[in-house]
């Protein structure tokens, strides 16, 4: 073999060897999802009658109906506001422009690296004065202020990317700044409303911290919270929590399978926000 | 953060970043303030308003119901010396070994490995299968991942599997394993992102840059730390800063994993924060805690930041 092949043929075993190993914990949990009910199966190991059952019975011990109907509220209450005052603010900041912009940006860039620990106690206490806490509201407002500065900055790079002469073409026909928003921007902006929209749906779907600090009832948490719920209940039931935990992974692979395309990019980018 | 400026950088190159049409409609110069306060209120009051509270706290001793006494910098003073604080701190660096060095190192050598391969069904199914771990719940990886280390685990089963049965136990209660089984977690959930980010990132440099390299003689060592390292110094410096962060506010794996234990050998500022708060209702050192992980968060991540941006 030449350097060059045999470099490729290394390179390909080691990316094989990544996916394996992405694969391997999945495997596991599969294989333990379809073990009969109280025993403890170990490992990997493919099971000699799989109980398919075992994922019915997750779905209702875990009451799984009405926590996927609360994380879909809640992404439901955090998603489409996000994303509208967020184009809204990227084009005043970008495309109007005010004296001042570029501080108010600054203020909101401050925010990006801020770790939701940090502001995880006084959220509490805010949150509790409010009268809020158990309810869903206590995600959905917090969540919508988290996602803020990263989805401004998203939303803001877009409009930067735009030429200048279509907002000016707009404005000399004589359309307002709400017109040409609405009627100009907002469509060309299409492609980067989807990519942030699949981010903040996966960020509130598996929003753990937040969901176990400020709502106690696992059925008004989102998935993720109700998963750390479910493990203690169920902790020494591997093969119910096995198929539970796989359970509340499906529709976040099952998004990420429909919308693969746009999903690799936009978390190639989103990444910082991790 | 970087990826995005670095389109802005992109944009201002080609010059198409759009002039304020200001001017001529002067009067109307505050109605861009106008669309962008709405966004503005939300982060002010769940962000912004936590924050000077967060400072606030951390100068009292408060269990959360009755009354609050001021203590200035005591707290402060606790968390960076008592030795009971300083170890989760201690272990949100360690963990960068493991978040940061291995999915980053890993990743290099693949994509370098790789550098110059066609977008094959290979690189397209790596794709996928490396993004999952992105994509699904950290609880869920955390919970999988619980399950691998128990004493009838994958990981056991394995080394029964190859003669090393003696060596098995229960990873995640080992005083001296849990730490590192810990770290591998999020070596496993960030080394898909590097790879494929870096990987991404290897096939924009110019090949002329390697052409030449070789016409100077250089092996594929130094056309690596000649052309390859500098070219995705860009790339480097993303998955530096994601992991990073990533490490040193880790929550949800530890917490559904160990719960910060044995003992505190698994114990991060995350959790540390979280259980001061809502378990011992020390709500002050709490807070103390997490404005010092905010300022650590930050010191690492602006240098970082610049050294990606000087690369241009």
């Amino acid at each position: 073999m030449n350097p060059r092949v045999s470099q490729l043929f290394a390179g390909r075993a080691l990316l094989v060897l990544f996916m394996v190993a992405t694969a391997v914990p999945f495997l596991s949990l599969f294989t333990t999802a379809l073990a009969p009910q109280g025993t403890t199966p170990s490992g990997i190991e493919w099971p000699s009658h799989p109980h398919w059952h075992n994922f019915v019975d997750a779905f209702h011990a875990a009451d799984l109906a009405p926590l996927l109907t609360s994380s879909c509220l809640i992404v439901l209450g955090v998603v489409p506001v996000t994303l509208l005052l967020a184009a809204a603010a990227g084009y005043g900041l970008t495309v109007l422009g005010f004296p001042g912009s570029r501080l108010v940006f600054g203020l909101l860039l401050a925010g990006l690296t801020v770790p939701i620990e940090s502001l995880i106690t006084p959220l509490y206490y805010q949150i509790q004065s409010l009268g809020l806490l158990n309810t869903r509201w206590a995600l959905i407002l917090p969540l919508i202020g988290l996602f803020m500065p990263f989805s401004v900055f998203w939303m803001r790079t877009f409009f930067q990317s735009l030429p200048s002469e279509i907002a000016e073409a707009a404005f000399v026909d004589g359309a307002g700044p709400w017109a040409t928003f609405r009627r100009v921007h907002l469509p060309l902006a299409k492609p980067a409303v989807a990519s942030l929209a699949i981010l903040l749906f996966l960020w509130t779907w598996n929003q753990f911290i937040l969901s176990i600090a400020l709502i106690d009832d696992p059925t008004k948490r989102t998935a993720a919270g109700a998963l750390g719920a479910f493990q203690g209940h169920y902790g020494t039931n591997e093969v119910l929590l096995s198929a539970g935990s796989l359970l509340i992974m499906l529709p976040t692979v099952v998004v990420f399978v429909v919308f693969q395309r746009h999903f690799v990019k936009a978390l190639l980018q989103g990444a910082v926000k991790g | 953060m970087t990826t995005l400026s670095q389109r802005t950088d992109l944009s201002r190159r080609r010059g198409t970043t759009p002039r304020r049409p200001g001017g001529r409609r002067r009067g109307k110069a505050w109605v861009g303030l106008l669309f962008t306060l709405p966004a503005l209120v939300p982060y002010v009051l769940f962000v912004l308003r936590p924050l000077v509270t967060s400072v606030q706290y951390s100068l009292y001793d408060w269990n959360g119901i009755g009354v609050a006494r001021f203590v200035g910098l005591d707290n402060y003073r606790t968390v960076l010396t008592s030795s009971d604080e300083l170890v989760p701190l201690l272990h949100a660096f360690e963990l960068i070994g493991f978040f940061t060095v291995i999915p980053v190192v890993l990743g290099l050598i693949t994509a370098a490995l790789l550098h110059g391969l066609p977008d094959g069904p290979l690189a397209r199914t790596a794709r996928v299968v490396l993004f999952i771990p992105q994509v699904i719940p950290l609880v869920a990886a955390a919970l999988a991942w619980s399950w691998m280390y128990s004493s009838n685990g994958v990981l056991n089963q394995i080394l029964r599997a190859v003669g090393l049965g003696d060596q098995s136990r229960a990873w995640l209660g080992d005083f001296t394993w849990a730490f590192p089984a810990v770290g591998i977690i999020g070596s496993w959930v960030l080394l898909g992102l590097c790879t494929l980010l870096l990987m991404t990132g290897i096939n924009k440099i110019d090949p002329a840059l390697y052409d030449a390299a070789e016409v100077d003689g250089a092996g594929p060592v130094q056309k690596f730390f000649a052309v390859t390292l500098p070219g995705l110094r860009r790339e480097i410096g993303v998955c530096v800063t994601v992991t990073v962060i990533a490490a040193l506010a880790s929550f949800d794996v530890v917490y559904v994993t160990t719960q910060g234990g044995p003992g505190t050998q698994t114990m991060v500022p995350g959790l540390e924060i979280f259980q001061l708060a809502f378990t011992q209702r020390t709500v002050g050192l709490a807070s103390a805690n997490a404005i010092v992980l905010m300022v650590l968060v930050l010191l690492v991540v602006t240098p970082l930041q610049r050294l990606s941006k000087g690369a241009e």
